[in-house]
């Protein structure tokens, strides 16, 4: 033992010693030996198998020009990734995936909070009001977009039915790219409403009534209250609701292939419906895979930014 | 006092008019599938000419909604169930036996739930194919229970966190073994996170789309969301049919919501607020 050695030890020490005997590694429990690992191995096998080795098999194939089913394909470098920067179509298809996320995550906000707020308050009829909302979450997107198909098909759809009645032309709803974005996310918004909705109720309900009666005695009125009291404490709910909703929005795919499938051309395409049109339409799986590698990486930062302001946020939250 | 209730009045109308908006779609899919397609009133009025049933017939016969109800039924049924085991089994030593070893795995599970589906369609399609799982339940539910596994290994270890350990020492003074322990002890507290997990699971499985419609091109193994959508594509203009089909397929699921409605939504919220 040298002398440096000995003279960093014992702080060392004094600061190890104290948490092995307090926390250890069992937390006190004799049966939490290293064998109680096992236990994982069988999630972890099947998240090897079938996430893991298919992820780095992604990001291998996104390096050739595989076409999907034959046996052999060369490797291409990162020119698909080039590729990337000049295809016209990813480009339309990464716009309508931000527009989907942005747009979604803005309106389900909004929508959310001020139904959990007219909900917030005795109402008659509040319970069945609150169940009818939630519904949609609860239905294959993939059927909800079927049904919003019957509302906003050309010849025959419900909106059409109501334009002709008050004398109009009948509007080609999902063949206008402008209005077929603009109803994907409606219609997104529309069926995932619900989970933020619930979300703030739940945080609104979290919300001691004494703040409010406080406040009232000082003469502060609703909005005052709402803006001073409930709108802080609403902060994690906020964080949980916004992340959700980006997600979701950010890899949006069932409603549009219902919809409208991607088109006209690739109109309304998200780059999650760009990814199966390149492999199974276009026979490009090494593009494909690009484009997957790409919405994770999108994903990926999306969520950790978020998450990182929000939480942030909510620690200066009072 | 006068202001107050105009304001009450308006919050009325604004969830009237919420209710009413989130209604429709499932107004008009119930009048056009009981119309026949020859009756071409108004998708708003209920039918005028008879109510024709055989729109359900076809759904039925011709598009097989009630074979995908039974497909997704199984395959949601063994993914949920292999989802709250899995995940149970490995939150305990996540959540008891704090390593560093055990921190990373536990970060590398939880980085997992940010991977899109679609991000792994490409190789994870071909892997299946190579191993003959697609067009195939065990297919179809590995690809479900990888997909799901990661949140639900991460509610579960933080519930246990909540645990007191007291219990657990005092099973193993006595002498139980470790899986006696988990089987009689641990799990029977786990009730309340279960609840979520498994209702999270269902929810998601039984309406999953973006790799199910890929995965399982065959209609006799096809679950219900592929099988909607390839039976609104191949109905073309006659659309009773399909609106059929899609009422048919909302009608376990409003069974399920009628029932369970309080677990649905406090799972939900428990699910998201993680």
């Amino acid at each position: 033992m040298s002398g440096v050695d000995e003279a960093v030890r014992p702080r060392a020490a004094a600061e190890t010693a104290p948490r092995r005997t307090l926390r250890g590694r069992t937390g006190g429990n004799p049966l939490a030996t290293r064998r109680v690992n096992l236990l994982y191995l069988p999630a972890l096998a099947l998240f090897a198998v079938f996430t893991v080795y298919p992820l780095v098999q992604g990001v291998l194939l996104s390096l050739t020009d595989w076409n999907g089913f034959s046996r052999d394909s060369d490797f291409v470098g990162l020119a698909n990734y080039a590729r990337l920067i000049t295809d016209a179509a990813f480009h339309t298809s990464l716009g309508n995936t931000l527009v989907y996320g942005v747009g979604s995550t803005l309106l389900q906000q909004v929508a959310g909070l001020a139904l959990a707020l007219a909900l917030d308050r005795p109402l008659r009829g509040r319970a069945l009001a609150r169940a009818i909302i939630y519904l949609p979450v609860l239905v294959s997107p993939v059927v909800m977009g079927a049904m919003y198909y019957l509302l906003f098909s050309y010849n025959y759809g419900g909106l059409n039915d109501v334009v002709v009645a008050l004398g109009g032309e009948r509007v080609a709803w999902l063949s206008d790219s402008g209005a077929a974005v603009a109803i994907i996310v409606a219609v997104n918004s529309a069926q995932f409403v619900g989970i933020s909705m619930v979300i703030y109720l739940a945080g609104l309900q979290t919300i001691p009534a004494e703040f409010h009666e406080a406040a009232m005695l000082d003469g502060a009125g609703y909005w005052r209250r709402f803006a001073d009291i409930s709108l802080p404490l609403l902060q994690p709910a906020f964080a949980a609701s916004v992340v959700l909703n980006l997600i979701g929005g950010l890899k949006l795919f069932d409603v549009i292939d219902v919809l409208t499938g991607g088109g006209p051309g690739y109109s309304t395409s998200s780059v999650s419906t760009l990814i199966s049109t390149a492999y199974f339409d276009n026979r490009s799986a090494g593009y494909a895979s690009a484009i997957g590698i790409v919405l994770f990486l999108l994903i990926a930062v999306a969520t950790l930014v978020v998450d990182a302001l929000l939480r942030r946020r909510r620690l200066g939250a009072p | 006092m006068n202001r107050a209730r105009l304001g009450h009045v308006a919050i009325a109308l604004g969830l009237v008019v919420a209710v009413v908006v989130q209604l429709a779609p499932f107004y008009i899919a119930l009048t056009t599938s009981l119309k026949a397609p020859t009756e071409l009133t108004s998708q708003w009025l209920l039918p005028q000419q008879g109510v024709y049933w055989q729109n359900f017939r076809i759904a039925i016969e011709d598009g097989g909604i009630l074979r995908a109800i039974g497909n997704s039924a199984i395959v949601t049924v063994v993914s949920t169930v292999a989802v709250c085991l899995l995940g149970a089994l490995a939150a305990y030593p996540l959540a008891r036996r704090r390593s560093t070893l055990n921190r990373l795995v536990l970060g590398g599970i939880v980085a997992l739930i940010m991977i899109p589906p679609l991000s792994i369609l490409v190789p994870l399609y071909s892997l299946l194919t190579d191993l003959g799982g697609t067009n195939t339940y065990w297919g179809a539910v590995v690809a479900m229970v990888v997909t799901q596994l990661p949140l639900s290994v991460f509610l579960y270890t933080a519930f246990m966190r909540e645990l007191p350990v007291a219990i657990e020492e005092a099973a193993a003074v006595d002498g139980a073994n470790l899986l006696q322990m988990l089987f009689r002890i641990v799990f029977p507290m786990l009730k309340p996170v279960t609840a979520t997990v498994a209702i999270l699971t269902s929810v998601a499985v039984w309406n999953e789309y973006a790799l199910s419609v890929f995965l399982l091109r065959d209609p006799e193994v096809r679950t219900i969301a592929p099988t909607i959508s390839t039976f609104l594509a191949s109905q073309g203009n006659s659309l009773g049919a399909a609106a059929a089909a899609a009422l048919i397929s909302v009608a376990p699921v409003l069974l399920a919501y009628l029932v369970l409605q309080r677990y649905f939504i406090k799972g939900m919220v428990a699910g998201a607020e993680r």
